[in-house]
């Protein structure tokens, strides 16, 4: 255990680390991070929060630096009250005024757009005062939460002002943020562009579900146990569901959302992540490079079942009453009348390996869904045999074992019991185990993890250019084919998918959870 | 929801706890240990029940305070039962022990132990002088003291050493985790140089001070001295010297602390003194033997200045303490 950043000449060995020492936090070494696009909604509302939760968990370099950079008129003191604010309003940790004035003390703010060269002249510079003044060392982490039609040209910026090259062992990342480009070419594009100016192992690619504790729980629970990995293959497991469901709409965000769509949006990322996470096989050792590597075996070996008429569906939600609400369908959102982006998506994949052969992955997200949930959904074959007479299992399903990642978060085991009485008679009940009552009400939140992890320099968590390219081949000839189809299904909000969805997975012989 | 269980035997408890859960759906189950304060029948009660039922949001745990009356009365057991709102995460049994009961709590918290979890116990104040063979203490994996809140933290220091056991922890040594992060942290950085010294200051009767002190000197093996500052500060300083220059970790305010090294400018750090619900948070984050902790409190003797003792002249290992090979002193 070493805390990242830093080169100690070989055989160095720190004498106040040791692996048995559990208490000690790993504590980032001297380091700033520069967000772009720092006025946006995900930097107000999660990056600056976690940082302060960061903070406040003393987990942050002393003489941390914070530097926003938008195109404001404003002096350090405006963007320290923003980010004031945005702590007060969103951090999950208590607001402690000393832990406040050390962070604020480091926060600084450059007025500038992305093509104006002086404006980035103006942010070397105030790195490099900050590498006096703060300390912190030449390490920088650039935090690109702009559009990313804006990468190359602030990536180009950061090169020729020097930025993204570190001297000696300094170390610059930068850290971006979902869409990866919106099919496989231009994935590699993107890709292309970063590696341009930033080596591979210093590209940090935040997909947040990653750094959800139940999320990393899926690896726990597989491989720490002895119970459930016997069973977690085709011999018992009859199919897998992994749903993504949202409550809200497009609220706004309708410009961004035409022509990327749910299969772009989330399938690619969090829900193959998901299957990918639920479906690989044991790593050598929880190393990055161990993870990566199974991670990227299993999305080789994932294909899309065929014909896609009948292995794919989507759908665009219509007006309708949700929870209690009159919602309007998506076609009457500004800007979206004619649109053919869909709202709702469901794919089937198979994973050819011999662990996985004859299962079927069932893969859903939408808006405007019956309600916000997100799960991984292990159902269990039928019991080869029943000694019992058929009337006396009417009622009992399969059974499965149920990863909910969000809300609520836990895992849930159904299986048939004997109903009380004199009758034999067996019946479904689930035995529920709850993340918030086991542990933690106060577990860290996603961003914490990961930006402290990108600050630490542990790539883990992010996936890597093979794992988003190979997700994006895996999801191109559904987008294709859908391009040749005509408009999405339509689903009154509120409701689970459009009809074509349930005709989907009845095609193979099964049902959708209700979630 | 509290309810009050005057004069009752633990059988009735049970009874109650079972009862609540049906009629209330005050769910006890998912929680992860057993956390058993021992305190004498005082403010010290509600004071450690809210430390516990913060440190709770983090460990759902059954809390049962064992609360030693007066021994001259007629044996009797209170019991008062908290769930939900009135107790955090946790469920609370408040048990008052009068009279000859009073020395036999372990008889009436083996029925109401939580099944096949981890227990945890904890001390507030006073704490027995082996705890490893206190009654209570021998049905704990995990045994919390804090030598601060003793009647002589530094004496009670060296009880806790000479009777080390796996499974001992103190909150003196809860507190320090922040500031041994920062000075591990500090040593990552170039120049990579050993340490050729160490100065620990603190308040004279601050056994974090010591142990600080002890930890250093474990791990670096090289002389370390413990000096007085004015009462009331607890731990104000550590320097360590390398051939590079010092690099300094001072807090003289209790609250923010700076970091000196040469090269780098100086750094301050918030580095407020912990509540007692943050430690016990982190002491029941882990319920292994904590090894570091042992080789602090054995290297304890080792330390130079500790009241006005020499290093290594130092009081000989007692019976169950392993006295680490001392390596340096040249």
């Amino acid at each position: 255990m070493s805390t990242a950043g830093s080169k100690a000449p070989a055989g160095w060995v720190n004498p106040l680390l040791d692996g048995r020492d559990k208490r000690l936090p790993r504590i980032a070494g001297p380091c700033g991070v520069v967000i772009f696009g720092v006025t946006g909604d995900l930097s107000r509302k999660k990056l600056m929060p976690a940082m302060y939760d960061l903070a406040n968990r003393g987990l942050l370099p002393p003489g941390f630096a914070l530097v926003g950079f938008a195109r404001r008129d404003w002096a350090d003191e405006n963007f320290a009250e923003l980010v004031h604010d945005a702590v007060r309003e969103h951090a999950r940790t208590p607001f402690r005024e000393e832990v406040w004035a050390r962070l604020c003390e480091g926060v600084r703010f450059v007025p500038g757009s992305f093509d104006d060269d002086a404006s980035f002249d103006d942010l070397a510079s105030v790195v490099a005062e900050l590498d006096q003044q703060r300390g912190t060392g030449g390490n920088h982490a650039f935090y690109l939460a702009i559009p990313p039609a804006t990468f190359p040209v602030v990536l180009k910026q950061l090169s020729r002002t020097g930025l993204a090259a570190p001297a000696g062992d300094q170390w610059r990342r930068v850290v971006i943020e979902k869409p990866f480009g919106h099919d496989l070419r231009s994935a590699r594009e993107l890709n292309d562009i970063v590696n341009d100016v930033f080596p591979e192992e210093s590209v940090f690619r935040i997909d947040h579900y990653l750094g959800k504790e139940t999320v990393q729980n899926i690896l726990a629970l597989r491989f720490a146990n002895q119970l459930y990995e016997p069973i977690w293959n085709s011999h018992y497991v009859d199919h897998v569901q992994i749903t993504m469901a949202e409550d809200i709409g497009l609220a706004g965000r309708a410009g961004y959302y035409d022509g990327i769509g749910a299969a772009r949006d989330v399938i690619q990322n969090h829900l193959l992540q998901l299957l990918a996470l639920t479906a690989m096989e044991e790593p050598l050792s929880f190393s990055p490079g161990s993870l990566r590597g199974e991670k990227i075996k299993v999305l080789s070996a994932t294909k899309l079942a065929e014909p896609l008429d009948e292995t794919t569906a989507r759908g665009q939600y219509s007006a309708g009453w949700q929870g209690g609400t009159k919602v309007d369908g998506v076609l009457e959102e500004p800007g979206f009348h004619d649109s053919t982006t869909e709202t709702f998506a469901a794919i089937t994949l198979n994973v050819d390996t011999r662990r996985w052969a004859g299962v079927p992955f069932f893969l859903r997200t939408g808006k405007r869904l019956g309600r916000r949930v997100t799960e991984v959904a292990v159902i269990f074959k039928r019991a080869p045999h029943l000694p019992f007479e058929t009337t006396m299992t009417e009622e009992l399903g399969q059974n499965a074992l149920v990863i909910r990642i969000q809300p609520d978060e836990g895992v849930t085991i159904r299986f048939g019991s004997k109903v009380p009485g004199t009758a034999m008679e067996v019946r479904d009940v689930t035995m529920d185990f709850r993340y918030g009552t086991a542990f933690t009400e106060s577990s860290p939140e996603a961003y914490e993890r990961l930006l402290l992890d990108v600050l630490l320099g542990e790539p883990s968590l992010f996936p890597v250019n093979a794992e988003v390219e190979l997700s994006w081949a895996i999801l191109d000839p559904v987008l294709e084919h859908w391009a040749k189809c005509d408009r999405p299904e339509p689903y009154a909000a509120g409701t689970w998918g459009p009809p074509s969805a349930d005709r989907m997975i009845a095609m193979a012989g099964r049902t959708w959870r209700r979630p | 929801m509290i309810v009050d269980l005057p004069s009752t035997t633990t059988s009735a408890v049970n009874h109650a706890l079972i009862d609540m859960r049906e009629r209330g759906g005050a769910v006890a189950l998912g929680r992860v240990l057993t956390l058993v304060i021992v305190t004498d029948d005082s403010a010290q009660v509600e004071q450690s029940i809210e430390a516990a039922n913060e440190a709770s949001k983090e460990h759902p745990c059954r809390v049962l305070v064992v609360a030693r009356g007066l021994k001259r009365a007629g044996t009797r057991l209170d019991a008062q039962i908290r769930v939900g709102g009135d107790a955090g995460a946790s469920e609370v049994l408040v048990l008052r022990l009068y009279g000859p009961l009073a020395d036999h709590g372990d008889s009436v918290l083996v029925p109401l132990l939580l099944p096949d979890c981890p227990v945890v116990a904890y001390w507030p104040g006073a704490a027995p002088g082996i705890p490893a063979q206190d009654p209570i203490g021998r049905l704990a994996q995990r045994r919390i003291t804090d030598t601060a809140a003793a009647n002589q933290p530094i004496k009670a220091l060296e009880s806790r050493r000479s009777s080390y056991t796996e499974g001992d922890t103190d909150l003196a040594w809860t507190r320090l985790t922040p500031w041994r992060a920062l000075l591990a942290a500090a040593l990552d950085l170039p120049p990579y140089e050993d340490v050729k010294t160490v100065t620990v200051s603190g308040a004279a009767d601050n056994p974090s001070t010591d142990l600080l002190a002890g930890w250093l000197r474990s791990r670096l093996h090289v002389p370390v001295r413990r000096r007085t500052s004015p009462p009331g500060g607890g731990v104000s300083s550590a320097i360590m010297e390398r051939r590079s220059g010092r690099v300094e970790l001072v807090r003289p305010d209790g609250k923010v602390g700076t970091l000196r090294q040469p090269g780098q400018p100086d750094r301050r750090v918030p580095l407020r003194r912990r509540p007692v619900r943050d430690c016990l948070a982190e002491e029941l984050r882990r319920l292994d033997p904590d090894e570091i902790y042992q080789a602090a409190l054995q290297a304890l003797t080792e330390v130079d200045g500790r009241n006005g003792r020499r290093g290594g002249s130092a009081k000989g290992s007692q019976p169950g303490a392993t006295r680490d090979e001392t390596r340096a002193d040249q």
